[in-house]
């Protein structure tokens, strides 16, 4: 997710035309917090029979920074507290706090750390990185797109796919899909 | 093969073999139940849950064959020596046996439809259940669990009567009643 938003703001600050390519990308460039206010994590589950199964993280911390000569060296960082997860549901969503999901009482951070970003196209990166969860790390990709970049505000539409039984989260497959779908909007103010 | 079905002194492979197998089903789901609700792991408790509408679908699909296999086989009638207040109480027991076979498995799917969860149905991971055509809510989701939960304590108190019925055949009155129910040919009434 993170990585998604830190290609986008790469991608657009560095390629999306020559004529304000140097614009676009001194104005994209630096260094921004993702705010709490104006960005959402939500991820969806498919169900055996139909229908699917959503939650959101409410809360959440992050920076990206869109360098502004290389966009392959921009940077996202993003922190989800799965202790915040909700579905409307409450049962489910102290089932997912528990130790049969996150176990957020031991493992109360999910990381993302992006390791590349590469620009797919005028708006839009792939951003890879390596996402930690229950104590084990693993290589994901996430699409981001840029949504929005206005005074001090960049906003990316991150969306990826991540296979939830190599973080030690199987339970209920293959009731519950073992893919989930995240979509974030993820914005971010300077400084 | 002639030992399938039932004849007029004795019960055929048929009827024991579906007997048992309900009858063991039964027990343990009941033992399941008691032990799903009550383990600290979320996620162990989940999977027992699962296990157990697994079985209550089996033990659904059995007790229907069973229920067709009763209404359209012999029933071999009871030894003579058995009293006239058991020869009227008995068949009364074994309907009220079979209703709570049936209603058993049944209020656990209407649960499991109503219950706001929405967690579907997958006997054994085979195939898709699909819920009764019941209105999910709280206030139904606990009535359907209320109501699993008494049919379940007093099936188990029916079966215990069942089981004591059968022992007293056997030890004290010394009759065939639970052997016939063991293998057709040791039912030599």
């Amino acid at each position: 997710m993170r990585a998604r938003i830190l290609g986008l703001a790469a991608a657009a600050a560095c390629l999306a035309m020559p004529v304000h390519a140097a614009v676009v990308l001194s104005d994209a460039a630096g260094n921004y917090t993702i705010s709490q206010a104006g960005s959402a994590i939500r991820f969806t589950i498919g169900k055996a029979g139909g229908g699917g199964f959503d939650g959101a993280f409410a809360r959440f911390k992050g920076t990206i920074r869109i360098d502004n000569k290389d966009v392959g060296r921009s940077k996202v960082d993003l922190t989800i507290y799965p202790e915040s997860v909700g579905t409307g549901q409450g049962r489910i969503d102290a089932f997912l706090r528990s130790d049969a999901v996150f176990d957020a009482a031991n493992s109360p951070e999910i990381q993302f750390r992006s390791t590349s970003v590469t620009r797919t196209g005028d708006t839009t990166a792939l951003v890879t990185g390596r996402l930690t969860a229950r104590g084990k790390t693993f290589p994901e990709k996430f699409t981001a797109e840029l949504d929005g970049l206005k005074g001090g505000t960049i906003k990316f539409h991150v969306t990826g796919k991540v296979l939830r039984s190599r973080y030690g989260m199987d339970v209920g497959t293959p009731l519950y899909s073992n893919v989930v779908d995240f979509d974030m909007t993820l914005t971010g103010k300077r400084g | 093969m002639q030992t399938i079905t039932n004849t007029a002194t004795r019960y055929g492979w048929a009827t024991i073999v579906l007997h048992w197998l309900i009858g063991v089903i039964f027990i343990g789901q009941f033992i399941l139940g008691f032990v799903m609700v009550r383990t600290q792991s979320q996620r162990t408790a989940f999977e027992l849950i699962q296990l157990h509408k697994s079985l209550g679908f089996l033990l659904l699909g059995l007790v229907i064959l069973r229920i067709a296999w009763r209404l359209g086989d012999a029933v071999p009638p009871l030894p003579p020596s058995v009293g006239i207040l058991e020869r009227r109480t008995a068949p009364l027991a074994h309907l009220a046996l079979y209703v709570f076979q049936l209603a058993l498995p049944l209020s656990g799917w209407a649960l499991v439809s109503v219950s706001t969860l929405e967690i579907p149905s997958m006997p054994f991971n085979l195939f898709v259940m699909p819920n009764l055509p019941l209105p999910e809510s709280d206030a139904a989701e606990s009535f359907w669990a209320s109501a699993h939960w008494y049919l379940a304590y007093a099936g188990i108190g029916l079966v215990a009567l069942h089981v004591c019925a059968a022992l007293r055949h056997h030890f004290l009155l010394r009759d065939s009643v639970l052997t016939r129910m063991i293998t057709p040919s040791s039912a030599g009434e």
